[in-house]
């Protein structure tokens, strides 16, 4: 099972084990992360589960496919460029130890 | 002689081809429901060919909507192909009495994402933070004008006062003149014998004479250093330094519609939960964390925008059905949102439900409102102070609603409220 640590904008940490090959959103809300709220359930369609991937992962984690997470990434405030929707990353044993950073609200 | 129609009855026995979900007359008794139900189990992508507002496609599955609303290349809101809501006579200005207000609500992208990300930082958490107090300390003031005890309309002295002293806020519109803002978000959507204008030219003439006001306050402001409001925020992005007076009027028409009718009816059908569902408002005044996830509740189970529209690009395969290029298709949120398949008892007000963020009342892709954290604070600040003051709310008598199959909400909620 992956480990994945989201840590909230006033760098809270959380650090969850999340069932392998699940997404990072569902990683969580399953287990209570208060922060990503997931509204639309994982259709890429609400962009409120925003996250930075750490500086750490940034070469290692995939980036965001075009299409779909590109273009509601690019309507939010807060967009960076290791913005990413936590829907749209598969956690593989690859990303165990992934570390995610939250932004101040989702929107 | 008046007879008592079942619609329960109508709605099994009518041939479904028949079946027209957009009749005014349902809204305005609350008889949609058993039509959508029909709909949702046997034609959940449904024609309908002939209707007040032409031919169009109903969708009213919660899966059904969320695909088209995604699949925004395909279905467009923009207005140079049609509208965003299913009456063209409004908002569509290729038609006699629709008038030019482009927005971004009506725009594909490119364009959509610029206008859009120009307004968004306005109601981005960040700016929502420091707006709070204010809100809070309206809301209390608005609240503790209410008469105890007595039978007042919760729509005007709670529901439209406080989104519409919002609206002024955002816009930093004198508040002494406020209600002018209700009144044009009413006259946007008018037509003729609605209750709200007597004729077209009633609604045009109202309508620029908003423009004029508006026009002048973008240019004082304009002139001004920039400040936090919306109309300066505009008048100094970057973004939108070749905005059009048309396309300044179009913004502006959508915040002022898109920031009070949804919150004003938020508001009202929170109240009708509150009183119909005792059980439920028990819960929260003995657990006040729950109010955030009863506020996401109430917007659902209201569902203050019963539809969006879009208009096909071309011709595609949907739902094992061939819509073709031009089509109206009509996402039905208000059916979505009852949809037995995604919703357990969907019917039921659950102010604890699971998951009750996942709801069809915002919208979902490109075109989510932009303003749903703005919504979700003032109606959770509403009841918060509620809570601080009253102990009990009651409708106590007959409700009116909107005469509307796009705007679902109410016109008159009388109630009494108890310490």
């Amino acid at each position: 099972m992956p480990k994945v640590t989201f840590i909230t904008h006033d760098g809270k940490e959380f650090t969850v084990d999340a069932v392998a090959e699940s997404s990072a959103m569902e990683a969580a809300t399953h287990n209570f992360v208060p922060g990503i709220d997931g509204d639309c359930g994982g259709s890429v369609a609400c962009g409120t589960c925003h996250v930075f991937v750490d500086n750490a992962w940034a070469g290692k984690a995939p980036q965001p496919a075009e299409g779909a997470e590109k273009e509601m990434l690019l309507l939010l405030d807060n967009y960076e460029p290791h913005s990413r929707l936590a829907c749209q990353i598969k956690l593989t044993d690859d990303l165990d130890g992934l570390v995610l950073r939250m932004p101040r609200g989702q929107h | 002689m008046t007879t008592i129609v079942n619609h329960e009855e109508l709605a099994r026995s009518l041939p479904i081809e028949k079946i027209d979900v957009s009749q005014i007359d349902l809204y305005v008794r609350d008889t949609m429901h058993p039509y959508f139900k029909r709909l949702r189990d046997e034609a959940p992508v449904h024609y309908l060919k002939e209707s007040a507002y032409g031919p169009f496609w109903s969708i009213t599955r919660f899966n059904d909507c969320v695909a088209i609303d995604t699949n925004h290349k395909v279905f467009s809101s923009d207005a140079s192909v049609g509208s965003f809501v299913l009456d063209d006579a409004t908002l569509n200005p290729t038609t006699e009495h629709g008038l030019y207000m482009p927005n971004f609500l009506g725009m594909d992208p490119p364009r959509h994402d610029i206008h859009r990300k120009a307004v968004s930082p306005a109601v981005a958490p960040e700016n929502l933070e420091k707006l709070e107090p204010l809100i809070r300390e309206r809301s209390g003031r608005v609240l503790d004008d209410l008469p105890v005890g007595e039978t007042f309309n919760w729509v005007d002295r709670v529901s439209i006062e406080l989104t519409t002293l919002m609206l002024a806020t955002l816009l930093d519109f004198p508040l002494e003149q406020r209600r002018r803002l209700t009144r044009w978000s009413d006259v946007v959507t008018a037509s003729p014998g609605d209750g709200f204008i007597d004729s077209w030219e009633q609604r045009k003439n109202e309508l620029l004479e908003c423009k004029a006001v508006f026009k002048d306050m973008f240019a004082e402001r304009a002139k001004l250093p920039p400040k936090a409001d919306l109309i300066s925020m505009l008048a100094h992005s970057p973004e939108m330094a070749d905005i059009t007076e048309d396309e300044f009027m179009g913004t502006l028409a959508l915040l002022i519609v898109g920031g009070n009718d949804t919150t004003r009816n938020s508001m009202s059908g929170s109240a009708m939960a509150a009183s119909k569902y005792p059980v439920e408002f028990e819960k929260v005044k003995s657990n006040l964390a729950l109010i955030p996830n009863a506020v996401s509740e109430a917007i659902r189970w209201q569902t203050p925008i019963a539809h969006m529209r879009r208009t096909a690009l071309s011709d595609i395969e949907f739902g094992g059905q061939q819509i073709r290029k031009g089509d109206k298709v009509v996402m039905w949120y208000i059916s979505a949102n009852r949809d037995e398949r995604v919703i357990e008892r969907p019917f039921e007000f659950i102010a604890d439900r699971k998951n009750a963020r996942h709801h069809m009342s915002f919208g979902f892709g490109i075109h989510r409102c932009v303003g749903n954290r703005l919504a979700e604070m003032q109606v959770r600040i509403l009841w918060e102070e509620f809570f601080k003051r009253f102990s009990q709310i009651e409708v106590v008598g007959e409700v009116k609603r909107i005469p509307s199959n796009l705007i679902h909400g109410y016109i008159n909620i009388p109630v009494q409220v108890r310490r």
